[in-house]
Order: C-alpha cells, then sequence, then structure tokens
C-alpha cells in the first residue's frame, strides 16, 4: 500500500460571551425556555431592523490580536442566503468579502515539536435557531433564543496533518479566547463547534486531494475519531481506485462513522451580498490601540513569569496556566499565602487531585483564595495536621468555607495541652508492656508504633513534633527507673 | 454582454427562491428578467475602472448599541404569528429524515 498523509484545516466557531445577542438587546442565556430570549429582529420579522453591538466588534478584536491577525479596519457585513426553519430572516448576516481579522497564527506544541497553524480568517456572523425533532409527531419545532447570538467563525489554513495536531491546534484557540475573556469554548454547550476540513494524498505530494467537510463534533475524542475514521474511508476508496467525492458528511460518534450529508452537485448557491441594513464598521487606530493594551497576559508569558519569578519548574507552570481562571486562583492564593512553591505544590497535588476526582474542568473551580491561604498558614505554624488539612481544603474546594471558623468550631486545632500529651503518653507506654521492652532493648522501630497510638488518642490535636519529643521523654523516664528498679535487685 | 435568462436559469431561480410557477408563468417572468437586465447592463457602458465599488450609500458608519438587554420575554406575542406551533415553539415539517 502506498503511504498517504492528510491535509486537515478547521473552521471552527466561538460563541462570544457578550450579555446580548448581537443584533438586537435580547439575552445570551444559555438553558432558558425555548424562545423566550427573542425578539421581532432574531425572529425575522419584516421590518425590524438590526443595530450592531458593539461588544462583538470588540470581542473579535480580542480574538484576532491575540492570535496575530491583521485587522481589517474597515469591515462590513454580508447576507448569506438559504432556506432553513433555523434561520427566520432567510438569510445569515456574516462577513464574506472583508472580514474583520485575516492572515493570523497560532503556535501548536506536540511530540514532534513546535508548529505554527496560520489562520486564513476570522469573522464575525449571528448563530442560528436551534431545531428539535419531535419523532412523535413527525415534525421538528423551532427554538429562536440561539438565533442572534454573536459568533466568531475562525478559519485555518489546511495546515495539520494528524489528529494530535487538530488537537492541540484546538486546545490552542480555546486557551487564547479564554483568557482573552471572549467564550468560554464550551464545546458540550455548543459554545465551541468544529467542521473538519480533510483530505488525503501520497505523502510527499504537494498536490491537495478531494476533501469532504465533516459535521457534528461534539467533543475533543469525537474528533480524533472521526479524523482517523474519514482518512480510513478516504484511503480505501482511493486505493480500490475510486474517487473522494466533495461533499458534507455528519459524523455519527456511536456508529463511528460519517454519512454523506450534501454533495457538491446540490452544494447551496448562497447568493451573497452586502447587507443594507448595517452600516460598515470603522475601526479607529485609537480603539485597536486602546483593545491591544488591555488584553492580558497570555498563557505563554505567564508560564515564563511563574519559571522565573516564582522559581517554579516548567512542569507546574504548564499545568497552572492552562486555563487563566485556575492561574488567577493560584497567584492570588500564592500573593496571599507567601510562598508560591508550597502554593504550588498544593494546587498541584490537592486541587487537581479534587479536580478529577469531581470531574470538573479548571474554569469551574471556584474559591475565595484568601480561605486556602489562611488554611497553609495554619499548616505552616503548625496549627492544623496535614490530613486534616486536606479534609478542610474539600469543604474549602466544595463549599468555600472559612477555614479560622471552621477548624475552630470543629475543635481541629492543635492546642499545646502539655499535661494532657503526657497523661496519654503514659497511659500508652502502661498499655503495652510489650513493644515498650522491645523499644528499650533498643529496637528503635517500635518509636513509630508509640507516636502512632499517642496521635490517635489525641485525635489528630497534637503537634507530631511535641508528640515525638515528649514521648522519648517519657520513655526515657521509665527506662531510668527500669534501669534502677534493675540495679536494686541486683544489691539485694 | 448580457446574460441571457434560458430555461436552466429560470429553473434555478426557482429552486432558489422555492417558487413553483407554471409554463405560463416561467416564460413571463423570464421576459420580465430579462428586461431587467438588459435595462441595467446600460451602466456597462459606463467606465468604471479605477472607481472604488461602493456597497452602502450613505456616508454613516459605527452605528452601535452597548450591550445592555433590553428586550423582554416576548414569546406569546411572537408565536401569535405563527401558523402552527407546540410547547412554546414554533412547529415546522420535519427536517431531517
Amino acid at each position: 500500500m502506498k503511504q498517504y498523509e492528510m491535509v486537515i484545516g478547521l473552521e471552527v466557531h466561538v460563541e462570544l460571551a457578550t450579555k446580548t445577542k448581537i443584533f438586537c438587546g435580547c439575552s445570551t442565556e444559555f438553558g432558558k425556555e425555548p424562545n423566550t430570549h427573542t425578539c421581532p429582529v432574531c425572529t425575522g420579522m419584516p421590518g425590524s431592523l438590526p443595530v450592531l453591538n458593539k461588544k462583538v466588534v470588540e470581542f473579535a478584536l480580542r480574538a484576532g490580536l491575540a492570535s496575530n491577525c491583521r485587522i481589517n479596519q474597515t469591515c462590513k457585513f454580508d447576507r448569506k442566503n438559504y432556506f432553513y426553519p433555523d434561520n427566520p430572516q432567510n438569510y445569515q448576516i456574516s462577513q464574506l468579502y472583508i472580514p474583520i481579522c485575516q492572515d493570523g497564527w497560532v503556535e501548536i506544541k506536540t511530540d514532534t515539536g513546535k508548529k505554527k497553524v496560520r489562520i486564513h480568517e476570522m469573522h464575525m456572523e449571528e448563530d442560528a435557531g436551534k431545531l428539535i425533532h419531535d419523532e412523535w409527531a413527525d415534525c421538528s419545532l423551532v427554538d429562536y433564543n440561539r438565533s442572534g447570538v454573536p459568533l466568531i467563525e475562525i478559519v485555518s489554513e489546511p495546515d495539520m496533518r494528524n489528529s494530535q495536531e487538530v488537537i492541540a491546534y484546538l486546545e490552542k484557540l480555546r486557551c487564547i479566547m479564554q483568557y482573552a475573556g471572549v467564550s468560554d469554548c464550551k464545546l458540550q454547550e455548543g459554545s465551541m463547534r468544529v467542521d473538519v476540513n480533510l483530505s488525503v494524498r501520497e505523502a510527499g505530494s504537494e498536490s491537495l486531494g478531494i476533501r469532504t467537510e465533516m459535521k457534528n463534533l461534539n467533543s475533543f475524542k469525537a474528533i480524533a475519531r472521526a479524523i482517523e475514521g474519514e482518512s480510513e474511508r478516504q484511503i480505501e476508496l482511493l486505493e480500490e481506485g475510486k474517487a473522494v467525492i466533495q461533499e458534507t458528511r455528519r459524523w455519527d460518534d456511536n456508529k463511528e462513522a460519517s454519512f454523506a450529508m450534501r454533495s457538491k452537485e446540490d452544494a447551496r448557491d448562497y447568493r451573497y451580498f452586502p447587507d443594507p441594513d448595517l452600516p460598515p464598521v470603522q475601526i479607529s487606530d485609537e480603539w485597536l490601540e486602546t483593545i491591544r493594551k488591555s488584553l492580558p497576559e497570555f498563557r505563554e508569558e505567564k508560564m515564563k513569569r511563574y519559571q522565573e519569578e516564582f522559581k517554579l519548574p516548567a512542569y507546574d507552570a504548564e499545568i497552572l496556566t492552562e486555563s487563566r481562571s485556575l492561574a488567577s486562583l493560584f497567584e492570588e492564593t500564592a500573593v496571599s499565602f507567601g510562598n508560591a512553591k508550597k502554593t504550588s505544590n498544593w494546587f498541584m497535588v490537592e486541587v487537581l487531585r479534587l479536580m478529577k476526582e469531581r470531574g470538573m474542568e479548571p474554569e469551574e473551580i471556584s474559591f475565595t483564595p484568601k480561605h486556602l491561604a489562611d488554611l497553609l498558614s495554619m499548616l505552616e505554624r503548625k496549627e492544623i495536621n496535614s490530613q486534616n488539612a486536606k479534609k478542610v481544603f474539600e469543604r474549602i474546594f466544595d463549599q468555600d468555607i472559612d477555614p479560622v471558623i471552621y477548624i475552630e468550631e470543629k475543635g481541629l486545632k492543635i492546642v499545646e495541652d502539655l499535661g494532657r500529651l503526657n497523661e496519654v503518653i503514659q497511659k500508652v507506654l502502661d498499655e503495652n508492656p510489650g513493644p515498650l521492652k522491645e523499644l528499650l532493648d533498643g529496637k528503635e522501630k517500635v518509636m513509630g508504633f508509640f507516636v502512632g497510638k499517642v496521635m490517635k488518642e489525641m485525635q489528630g490535636k497534637a503537634n507530631p513534633e511535641s508528640v515525638r519529643k515528649s514521648l522519648a521523654a517519657g520513655i526515657e523516664k521509665v527506662g531510668i527507673e527500669k534501669a534502677g528498679i534493675e540495679k536494686r535487685k541486683a544489691k539485694e | 454582454m448580457v446574460k441571457k435568462i434560458d430555461d436552466e436559469t429560470m429553473e434555478n431561480i426557482c429552486i432558489l427562491a422555492k417558487l413553483t410557477l407554471s409554463e405560463a408563468e416561467k416564460e413571463k417572468a423570464k421576459e420580465e428578467m430579462q428586461r431587467m437586465l438588459d435595462y441595467v447592463e446600460k451602466l456597462n457602458e459606463l467606465d468604471t475602472s479605477g472607481v472604488k465599488p461602493l456597497s452602502h450609500l450613505f456616508p454613516s458608519h459605527n452605528i452601535f448599541r452597548e450591550d445592555v438587554i433590553t428586550s423582554q420575554d416576548n414569546r406569546d406575542a411572537l408565536l401569535g404569528n405563527a401558523p402552527e406551533k407546540k410547547d412554546g415553539q414554533f412547529q415546522v415539517p420535519k427536517t431531517i429524515g
């Protein structure tokens, strides 16, 4: 069999995190009762007029600048005409002729090294409504809450060669969009949607094969599977001497196969033309500069700073900066507590463990940084033992409790009560004559057994160091007494 | 060169516009559209080299609204226009097989 390689380009739709829709004052809130966030504009009523949401332009500029795009300082909107019930105007307002951003790139990292993926363009457009298929009544129902929600469509160049590069590119885009604060990019909720354009060709060839476009990809795993499945299908066709047909295919992740939706033959003729209802957008140098200045520190810079300023290992810095919200939680905690390395250790072990156990995304973690900082301070002053600290942190993680109040209330605070400690030590020594004899005979390992017994009796409310010290003193005393008795016995 | 509205073009326009026309209507529409194209063809007599394409007639730009919620739940009024509705939604013929 010949060697083949894949050529992949992506179209990614990202829902912008504005409060209102792109052309009307309806809320964009997700998951509300059908059609309760609609108005004459986003349901395409005759005579209604769209007015552009300024924030959409700002978010598109942030996204474009963050991915090294050239900004078209004069851009406009065009109508894309087609009939479908999810599109009440019978046209979608988009940007064909002059998109707001062009010619960008992002850098991705895979096992084979670093690589640039070029971005052809990024344009603003409105989302369509949602269709629900009613199997019983044999009809479809339309909810226009999503109609008019602002999107940017990010079109890459066909620069990716395998699914690993595709996933790395998508993770990079998601990270950039989240850092820039323009979208939460949740694939499951549809705030990030990916169409894969894929063709195969003989390895080393310069020409491009016939490509297909795949839709309905709802997770990174589904995307990876779809890429493998579609490339195998295309290679099989070519090996059999058949041709790949240019068409749109729908990926069915349950069946792990794609199915043709429509072919190029009945490809739609969208008859684009400039939207006469929307005057052009002009972005002044000042406006662009204001946006540029308002961009946050991105992941790469943050990673570098964490290593230099906080002396964190590269691996820790990479994990902590994966999401902007996790990074700011870490930073605020570190500043409040005063020791970045110890804060980082806690995040790397405890925070990540709970996040995994709870099946959460880094963006979903939310607690008051001062609460963790207070807990770490108490641990540092040995006012709580590490086992209890972990338990208290679970409460902070889940319910954001104030550890100072909680530890006081639950009586978890270690108070140095030496009288009580010595009583307990005496009791433990008296109750365990066997191990005590072994210890006195020089079997040092038995010490751990006694420390454990004492800590248990103290219900964790003792400082292990004090326990060790007092226990040693107690044993020494017993040893001396014992030696005295033996001496006397010998005399007699 | 004026584009000729032939049967094939007419057919395509009907598909795109979702129109079902009788043979007589098609003939009439063909004639009318041809007249429109012939009329607009006049513009091609002008030399427009060096003239920038114009998309909007008025010199206005940057007509924005702030990102503030201004509309309320209009569902009942909006659904009032629907020929068919169900569970607060617009009911339409089944869209996928």
